[in-house]
C-alpha cells in the first residue's frame, strides 16, 4: 500500500445559499492519488458541495484546506495559483459555445502557458485524441452530441494537466459503453498524470470500478453519514440508508 | 355512481361507466352528503363491476373519498376496486411527503412586500457600484497589458455592432431627419424664414438626436443580444468555467464589449448626423424649393465644432452606459430560461433609461458651461 499524502482535507464544511442550509459539519480527507467519490441521492448537495471544494463558492463555515493551504484565508493570488491545478469537467460540458472545440481546450494554454500557437494546436490535438476526439477541432459545441460534449469537457479540463480533476457526474448521460470508456479513461488518467480525481457521480458501476474513497451525503440528515472505500462501505455498512444506494434499492425489497 | 347500504353501517359506493379527466368528474361532495343522510357509517366499500374505462379521474377521487374517510373515523374497503387502482393506490401512499418540500404560498402582507422592494433596490444599487468597480479594475489592468481577453472577440464584437449596425442607423436617422425638417418647415414657413430648417435639422441631429436615436437602437440590438448572450452563457455554466480557469469574466465577457460600443458608438453617431442632415436636405429641396448650396452653406454656418463634440462625448457615454447596462444584467442572470429573458429585457429598459437621464445632465451641464 502506497503512502497516502493528504491533497483536500474539508474541516467542519457548512454549505447554505442564504438562511437554506444544504449540508452541515463535513469533515473528511481526499488523499493524493485518491479517485474519491461523492455519493448522496438526488438533492443533496453533491454538486453544491463540488462548486465549495472548486472554489467558486464560499463556505458558510468551516475550512478548505488545500496541502497545507487555507482556501479561503489565503490572498488572491495564491488562491488563483490553487485554482490553476484544478481540472474541471461540469455537468453540462459546459463548453464555451461561441468557441471551436479546439479553441475551447486552447484557450487555457493561451492564458496560461508561453507556448507558440503551432506547439498548443499539437497538445490540442493530443488532448482531443486521448478523449476520442481527433479530428473534431473546428466544430462547434452546439454541432455534437452530449456524449461528445462531455469528452470534450474532459479534454479541456485537462488542459493544463491538472493535479486535481473535478468531474461533475461525468457519465450521465452517455450509453453504457462510452460509460465504461469514461471510466476507463479516468483510471488510465489517474495512472499516467497522477492526478486525484474528485468524481459526483450515482452511478453505482463507476463507483465500484474507480473509486477508492468516498463520502456519502444524506439529505434528511443534512450531513455526512459515511466515509471512505466504497467496496468497503457495501460489505461492513449496517446503514440501510447506504445499503440500499450501493445495491440500487434491494435492500428496500428485503424489508 | 350511485350509492347503497346493503347491510348497517356500511355505505357501498358502486362506480360504473367511464371514467376520464376530460369529462366531468363527479364531486366527493355527493359522498359527504350520503354520509351525513343516513344513519353512522363505520365502512365504506366499492364496487367496480360496470367499471369501463379509468384513468387518474378515478384515483383522485378515491383518494380524496379516503382522505375523507380518516378525517371521520370511518374504514375504506379497496377490495371492490380494480387491481391497477389498488397498486397506483399504494404507491402513491409508499413515499410519505417530504418535511418542508411544500411550499408554503402565504400571502405577504403589503408593509412587508414593500420593505422587500426596498431591500432588494438597495442591494441591486450595491451591486451596480460592485459591478463598476470590477469593470474600472479590469480596465486598469487591461491599460497595464494585464487583462486576459481575446483580441479576436473584440474585433467580432466591433464588426456586430458596428458596421452591422449601418442599415438600421442609416435608415432610422434619415427619417429622424426628416421628420424633423417636416414638422420645422411647417412653423418656420409662417415667417418665410423655411431657411432655418436647415440649422434646426443640423444642430437637432448633430448635438443630441443622432446620439441618442443611435443609443437607442444599440441599447435595443446590441444591449439585447449582450445580455442574452451572457445570461446563456450564465446558464449554462460557461461563465463558472471561466471563473474555475482563473480567467475574470469582467476581463475576457465585458471589457471587449464595452471597448466595442465605446469606439464604434461615436462613430456610429458621425454617421448618423450625415444621414440625419441628408433627410433634412431632402425635405429642404423637394418641399420648401431650397437649393441644394444654400441648404449646405446654411447647415455649415450653424453647426459649431462644439456642437459635433457634444454629441460625439455624448455617444461614447451611451454607449458604455449600455454595454455596463447589458453585461451586468446578462452575468447576474440566474439559472433559467426565463431569467435570461427577463435579463434582456431589463438591459434593454435600463439602456434607454440610462441614457435619456444622461442626456438630460449632459444637456443640463454644458448649459451652465455655455458649450
Amino acid at each position: 500500500m502506497e503512502k497516502t499524502v493528504p491533497h483536500i482535507l474539508v474541516r467542519g464544511l457548512t454549505m447554505a445559499y442564504g438562511d437554506f442550509l444544504i449540508q452541515r459539519d463535513l469533515t473528511f480527507t481526499i488523499n493524493r492519488g485518491d479517485i474519491f467519490i461523492v455519493m448522496g441521492g438526488s438533492g443533496c448537495g453533491k454538486s453544491t458541495l463540488l462548486r465549495h471544494l472548486v472554489g467558486l463558492q464560499r463556505p458558510a463555515k468551516g475550512e478548505l484546506l488545500y496541502g497545507d493551504v487555507s482556501f479561503w484565508d489565503a490572498d488572491p493570488e495564491e488562491r488563483e495559483r490553487i485554482m490553476m491545478n484544478f481540472g474541471i469537467l461540469y455537468q453540462s460540458g459546459a463548453l464555451w459555445s461561441s468557441l471551436t472545440l479546439g479553441e475551447n481546450v486552447a484557450l487555457p494554454l493561451q492564458q496560461y502557458t508561453n507556448l507558440s500557437s503551432d506547439e498548443i494546436r499539437e497538445v490540442v490535438a493530443l488532448k482531443l485524441s486521448l478523449v476520442g476526439l481527433s479530428g473534431f477541432e473546428e466544430y462547434y459545441p452546439s454541432e455534437i452530441s452530449g456524449g461528445m460534449k462531455k469528452r470534450a469537457g474532459l479534454a479541456r479540463a485537462m488542459a493544463l494537466d491538472p493535479d486535481i480533476l473535478f468531474l461533475d457526474e461525468p457519465s450521465s448521460g452517455l450509453d453504457p459503453i462510452s460509460a465504461y470508456q469514461l471510466d476507463e479513461l479516468i483510471l488510465e488518467l489517474r495512472e499516467s498524470l497522477g492526478a486525484t480525481v474528485v468524481i459526483v457521480t450515482h452511478e453505482l458501476a463507476s463507483i465500484f470500478a474507480v473509486g477508492n474513497n468516498s463520502v456519502f451525503l444524506d439529505i434528511e440528515a443534512k450531513t455526512m453519514i459515511a466515509a471512505g472505500d466504497p467496496k468497503r462501505l457495501l460489505l461492513q455498512e449496517k446503514d440501510s440508508r447506504i445499503i440500499n444506494f450501493l445495491t440500487r434499492g434491494k435492500g428496500l425489497q428485503r424489508e | 355512481m350511485s350509492f347503497s347500504r346493503p347491510h348497517n353501517g356500511i355505505l357501498l359506493i358502486t362506480v360504473a361507466g367511464e371514467w376520464r379527466l376530460r369529462r366531468e368528474i363527479p364531486s366527493t361532495d355527493e359522498v359527504i352528503k350520503e354520509i351525513e343522510a343516513g344513519p353512522q357509517v363505520q365502512q365504506v366499500t366499492f364496487d367496480a363491476q360496470e367499471l369501463k374505462v379509468w384513468d387518474s379521474s378515478l384515483l383522485t377521487f378515491i383518494i380524496k373519498v379516503i382522505d375523507l374517510c380518516s378525517g371521520r373515523n370511518i374504514a375504506v374497503e379497496r377490495q371492490g376496486l380494480p387491481l391497477g387502482i389498488q397498486r397506483l393506490l399504494d404507491l402513491a401512499s409508499s413515499v410519505p411527503e417530504r418535511k418542508g418540500a411544500r411550499r408554503e404560498t402565504s400571502r405577504i402582507p403589503f408593509l412587508e412586500r414593500i420593505g422587500n422592494s426596498a431591500v432588494a433596490l438597495w442591494r441591486s444599487n450595491l451591486d451596480l457600484l460592485e459591478f463598476i468597480g470590477e469593470v474600472l479594475v479590469a480596465l486598469a489592468r487591461m491599460l497595464s497589458g494585464k487583462a486576459r481577453y481575446r483580441r479576436a472577440d473584440l474585433f467580432l464584437v466591433m464588426q456586430d455592432c458596428g458596421a452591422q449596425a449601418l442599415p438600421i442607423v442609416s435608415l432610422i436617422s434619415i427619417l429622424v431627419g426628416l421628420i424633423l425638417a417636416f414638422i420645422g418647415a411647417i412653423q418656420l414657413k409662417i415667417f418665410g424664414a423655411q431657411i432655418y430648417v436647415a440649422s434646426l435639422v443640423g444642430i437637432g441631429m448633430v448635438r443630441a438626436l443622432a446620439a441618442i436615436m443611435t443609443g437607442i437602437i444599440m441599447a435595443g440590438r446590441t444591449g439585447a443580444s449582450f445580455a442574452a448572450q451572457l445570461g446563456t452563457m450564465q446558464v449554462n455554466e460557461e461563465i463558472d468555467a471561466l471563473k474555475t480557469f482563473g480567467i475574470s469574466p469582467v476581463e475576457f465577457l465585458v471589457l471587449p464589449r464595452m471597448l466595442a460600443l465605446f469606439f464604434m458608438m461615436p462613430l456610429l453617431t458621425l454617421y448618423a448626423d450625415l444621414m440625419g442632415i441628408l433627410g433634412g436636405m431632402l425635405i429642404g429641396v423637394s418641399m420648401l424649393n431650397l437649393n441644394f448650396m444654400e441648404y449646405y452653406t446654411k447647415t455649415r454656418e450653424a453647426v459649431s465644432l462644439n456642437d459635433f463634440w457634444v454629441g460625439i462625448f455624448s455617444a461614447a457615454v451611451f454607449g458604455v452606459l449600455v454595454a455596463l447596462a447589458a453585461c451586468l444584467r446578462g452575468i447576474r442572470c440566474g439559472r433559467s430560461a426565463s431569467a435570461v429573458g427577463e435579463a434582456t429585457t431589463s438591459a434593454v429598459v435600463s439602456g434607454i433609461v440610462s441614457i435619456i437621464v444622461a442626456m438630460a445632465i449632459i444637456t443640463v451641464v454644458c448649459h451652465v458651461l455655455n458649450i
